[in-house]
Parts: C-alpha cells; sequence; structure tokens
C-alpha cells in the first residue's frame, strides 16, 4: 500500500520533469524557452541590469548619438539611453503581453464553455457575435477600438480581448460540444453537480493540451501586435519605453541614425521568435505523448 | 450549391448589418461628440449646441442610424474631416493602390507556399522539411515594422539599391516598380511562412493516407505520387488558407503601408483614425468587412468544388 502510494507519488511529481525533459530534446523548444527566460530575466532584473534611467535625456550626446563606450547601444533622438530603454521596455511588454492573453483567455474560455455546453440560443448568440468580431481584420479592430477608448495599458488589453476571444471561444466550444458527450461528464450530472462545476472542473481541465500550445503562439502574437499599435502611435503613452513606440518615434531618422530603430527592432523579434520556437516544441512534445 | 449561396449570402446582409450597427453604435451614438470633435476644443457650448442642430444630430440615435445607411446604399459615404473632400474622392484610389501591392505579393505567396509547403511535407522529419519549417516560424514571428526595419537597413542605406519610401510618385529618382520592390517583400516574409506551414501539414496529412502508400508500393516513381497524387488533395485544405490571407494582404498592411509612407487603403484608416476623422473610418470598416466576408464565402465555395464529397448542410 504504501508503496503504490508512493510510485504514485513518483509518477505525478515525475510527470512535470518527464514534459521538461521532453522539451530538452526538441533543440527547437529549447532555444525558443532560453530566449523567452532571457527577457524575463531581463525584465525582472531591469533596475540592477539598466545603466541608466530609461526616461532621462542626456543633450550632450545628441550631438553624437552612436554607439560608444557611455552608451552601447547608443542614444535616441531625445539623447536617451537606447540600452536602459530596452531593458526597461522589456517591462512594457512582458507584462501587458501575458496580463491580456490572460484576460482573453479567460473571457474565451467562459464564453466557449457556455457556449458548447447549453447548445441551443445560448450557442446561436455567442457564436454569431464571435463569427461577426472574426469578420474585423484584427488591426482594423485594435484602431477602432483605440481610437474609441484612448491609448493606455488598460485599453490596450481591452483591445486584446476583443481580437483574441473570439478564436478561443472557437477552440473551447469545440471541444466542449465533443467532451459533453463522453461518460464522466454523464457521472458528473447523475452524482448531481451543478453546471458550472462540471464545466469548470470536470471539462475545463480537458481543454488544456490544445490550449497550452495555442497560448504559446498567442502570446508571440499578442507581443507583435503591442509592439506594432505601439508602431503606428497606438500603443502605450510616452515616455515610458515600449519597443514598438521606440522604433515609431525614431524611424524616420533612419536614413541618419538606423541603429535607433535598429536595436528595438531587434528586442521584439528576438521575443517573438523566442515564443514561437517554444510553442513549436511543446506542439512536438505534444504530439508524442 | 446554389441553396448553399444564398444562404451564405443571407448570412452576409445580415452581418454587415450587425457590423454597421456596432459601427454607428461606437462612432455617433452620442451627437455632442460629433460636433465637438470638428469644432476642436476651443467651441464654447452654444457653437456644439448650434452644429449639433444643424447637422441634425439631435433626432433620436434609430432615425440618423436609418439615414446614414441609405446615405451609404445610395453611394454617399460622407463628408473626410481629415482629407477635406469626400470620402468617396479619396477611399476608391487608396484601395486600388492596396490591390495593386496586395496582388503583387499574393502572386508570389501562391506559388512559394505551395512549392515549399510541398516540398516540405512530402517527406516529415526530413532536413528540408525541418529547415523550411525553423526558416518559416522565424520569418513569420518577425514584427512587419521590424523586418521594414532591418530591410531598410540593408537595402536602403548600406547598399542603397532602393528607396525607403514608397509614396508612388513618379519622376523622382526611383521608378514606382522599385519603391513597390520593399513594401512587397515584407508582406511576403511575414505571410509566407504561416501559408508554407499550412500546405505542409496539409501535406503531411495526405501523405499518410493509404491511397500513397498503395501507389508507392505499385512501383510509381515518387515525384508521379507527390505532384499526381498527393498535390490535389493537399491543395483542398490549403484553398482556404491561401484565400484568407486575401484579408491580410488588404487589410493587414496598416503596418507596411506606415512604415514606407505607401498612400494605400491601411495608411487611410490609420490617418483617419488618429485624427478621428469618423465618416472615413466608418466607410473603410464596411468596405474592409465585405471584402473579409466575401474572401471567406469565395473559399467555401472553392472548398466545395474541389471536393464534392462535402455537402453543406
Amino acid at each position: 500500500m504504501a508503496q503504490a502510494e508512493q510510485a504514485l507519488k513518483v509518477k505525478s511529481s515525475g510527470r512535470f520533469w518527464r514534459r521538461l525533459k521532453l522539451l530538452t530534446e526538441s533543440p527547437i523548444g529549447v532555444a525558443g524557452a532560453m530566449l523567452v527566460l532571457f527577457w524575463v530575466f531581463v525584465a525582472i532584473f531591469a533596475p540592477w541590469l539598466a545603466p541608466y534611467d530609461p526616461n532621462a535625456n542626456n543633450y550632450e550626446a545628441l550631438a553624437d548619438p552612436l554607439p560608444n563606450d557611455m552608451f552601447l547601444l547608443g542614444t535616441d533622438n531625445q539623447g536617451r539611453d537606447i540600452l536602459s530603454r530596452i531593458i526597461w521596455g522589456s517591462r512594457t511588454v512582458l507584462i501587458v503581453a501575458p496580463v491580456a492573453t490572460f484576460c482573453a483567455y479567460v473571457v474565451g474560455c467562459i464564453l466557449g464553455l457556455l457556449s458548447g455546453y447549453y447548445r441551443g440560443w445560448v450557442d446561436s448568440v455567442i457564436s454569431r457575435l464571435a463569427d461577426i468580431l472574426l469578420s474585423f481584420p484584427a488591426i482594423v479592430l485594435y484602431i477602432l477600438i483605440i481610437m474609441r477608448l484612448g491609448p493606455s495599458a488598460i485599453n490596450v488589453i481591452v483591445a486584446v480581448i476583443f481580437v483574441a476571444s473570439p478564436q478561443i471561444i472557437r477552440i473551447v466550444r469545440g471541444i466542449t460540444l465533443e467532451q459533453r458527450e463522453l461518460d464522466y461528464v454523464t457521472a458528473a450530472k447523475m452524482r448531481g453537480e451543478s453546471a458550472i462545476y462540471i464545466m469548470l472542473v470536470e471539462i475545463l481541465p480537458n481543454t488544456r493540451g490544445p490550449l497550452i500550445v495555442d497560448s504559446c503562439l498567442r502570446m508571440g502574437y499578442t507581443t507583435i501586435q503591442i509592439g506594432v499599435l505601439g508602431f503606428l502611435g497606438l500603443g502605450l503613452p510616452p515616455p515610458d519605453p515600449d519597443w514598438g513606440g521606440m522604433v515609431q518615434e525614431t524611424y524616420s531618422m533612419m536614413s541618419t541614425w538606423p541603429h535607433m530603430s535598429l536595436y528595438p527592432a531587434i528586442a521584439i523579434s528576438s521575443l517573438v521568435v523566442g515564443f514561437s520556437l517554444l510553442a513549436d516544441g511543446l506542439r512536438e512534445i505534444s504530439l508524442r505523448d | 450549391m446554389g441553396a448553399f449561396a444564398a444562404r451564405r449570402l443571407a448570412a452576409l446582409i445580415i452581418t454587415m448589418m450587425v457590423v454597421s450597427m456596432l459601427i454607428f453604435a461606437a462612432f455617433e451614438w452620442t451627437p455632442g461628440q460629433v460636433a465637438s470633435k470638428m469644432l476642436g476644443p476651443f467651441a464654447t457650448p452654444e457653437q456644439v449646441e448650434l452644429l449639433t442642430e444643424q447637422m441634425g444630430l439631435n433626432r433620436p440615435a434609430p432615425v440618423r442610424y436609418i439615414e446614414w445607411v441609405g446615405n451609404v446604399l445610395k453611394g454617399d459615404l460622407g463628408y473626410s474631416t481629415y482629407f477635406k473632400t469626400d470620402v468617396n474622392n479619396i477611399i476608391w484610389d487608396r484601395l486600388g493602390n492596396t490591390l495593386l501591392l496586395a496582388s503583387i505579393a499574393f502572386a508570389i505567396i501562391v506559388p512559394c507556399s505551395i512549392i515549399f509547403g510541398v516540398a516540405a511535407g512530402m517527406r516529415e522529419g526530413s532536413k528540408l522539411d525541418r529547415t523550411i519549417s525553423v526558416l518559416s516560424i522565424v520569418t513569420t514571428s518577425v514584427p512587419e515594422f521590424a523586418s521594414g526595419v532591418f530591410l531598410a537597413t540593408i537595402f536602403v542605406i548600406i547598399l542603397e539599391w532602393l528607396p525607403g519610401a514608397s509614396t508612388l510618385e513618379s519622376g523622382g529618382d526611383w521608378s514606382i516598380a522599385s519603391q513597390l520592390v520593399l513594401p512587397v517583400a515584407v508582406m511576403v516574409l511575414f505571410d509566407l511562412g504561416y501559408v508554407v506551414r499550412m500546405v505542409r501539414a496539409a501535406m503531411v496529412d495526405v501523405m499518410m493516407k493509404p491511397y500513397i502508400r498503395t501507389a508507392v508500393l505499385k512501383g510509381l516513381g515518387f515525384r508521379k505520387v507527390v505532384l499526381g497524387h498527393a498535390l490535389r488533395n493537399a491543395m483542398v485544405v490549403s484553398l482556404t488558407v491561401i484565400l484568407l490571407q486575401i484579408n491580410y494582404l488588404v487589410a493587414g498592411v496598416v503596418v507596411v503601408e506606415t512604415i514606407f509612407a505607401y498612400p494605400g487603403f491601411g495608411h487611410m484608416i490609420l490617418e483617419s483614425a488618429l485624427s478621428k476623422d469618423t465618416a472615413t473610418v466608418e466607410a473603410a470598416t464596411l468596405i474592409i468587412v465585405l471584402i473579409v466576408v466575401i474572401t471567406q464565402i469565395a473559399g467555401d465555395l472553392g472548398y466545395m468544388w474541389l471536393n464534392p464529397r462535402i455537402r453543406f448542410k
């Protein structure tokens, strides 16, 4: 008995490590995880890593903004240290993107579960609304929402919810439609469990397979979108650094000072590539299981 | 198929109605906003009230909505406060410019995605497959404004081969054709990887089917199996994905057009949104949603045509 319990314990705690070990077998997944972890590290330790205040203007640097010993990546059009702004900018994107993606998942999962579990008119209303939101091109929907609400971190999150949740609703609805016919759901009904309990405790955990890969891809996608909003002048209001905004402020000066746009562009690309490679590694593992 | 098309057409009309209501509710429900936006921040409340009354904005919202929809259906899209002309004078030229960009990019993406997707998917896990897959993940992950910056650094600043702005004005140092290269390149880079992965996935799926094994076992050459047997069935699934790229190419080009100052539809939406030019934004949104929905219907019909086994209820 004790042995069986021991074995069970080993099995359940081993699951996580086994998956981690599986991930190390995919070099692409490892490369992605390293890139993402690098930026997470930078974001957490930004106050210690950044050599200068990201919003401090050094007017002497305006004469020669190119990278030098004092400013390793040079300074921007307002004499601000680009390295410090990139380091602090990682915080902006690594807070806004996960929070926005998470909120979109909460909304998408709830509506997807309701629509797949109850079917009928609930499903019709939710699915129609999702279809209508999906018929807007994402970027146009972003522009409309930010134009209506004004640019701020909260409104960027609201916009991400509107753009991303319809797709999540579709995925969750599909899985729920399938799962609700299975025996374990019938058993839960016979036990007299409430509908909320069945949806959240019985069905939701079974959607995690497709959702884990999707969430990783979506994080990368949301990072792109936040960068794009910054680039279009619809992101966070200045002066706090965000990578897209840094490119927007300086790309008209590219012919003279390409470094000002180049470094933030490299930063955002490396983070998104990290998310995508990690998602690919995770997908490979989920196929093998 | 006729009944199916009719049903989709009805759905199209309903979608457009709901979308127009949403747009109207978002931007024109409260009448005071429109007048105060037009008059600017220094207008007195009396001026705002007077203009509101002159424009008939104090009437109930449903009446104004019906009037607006009526005008749009008659072809009157309103007056653009940003471009200082009728929306009709600006919107169609811009749409034409964007369609030019989109069709060149589409003409490159379709054959390339099929070639790379089939090459990668015909032998799953081969070296070629892995190379193409990783490359397409990387190119799709680089945001357009970043790849715009990279390409401009290489081809505009270092090599000086191409112009950095694509304003479509002839007579300068750069021909129209040279101005189109970089915007198209950015669009293709960003979009191609995604389509390649979809075609590859469809191809991998088909190659595992029993009829392919039969074809190989009866001694058919690999080339013939891929081109004669697998390709058509892989295309059935890929067609929808490929057609849906039209949406990205027409609507998603906001960023590309902004980087290169290209006078297109997406750049117009952004400019008018930033300056709160409601009439232009509303008209542009209606047109873009119409294009999206029509492409979706075309995708479904094409899917049916290629695969007669599918019967839509």
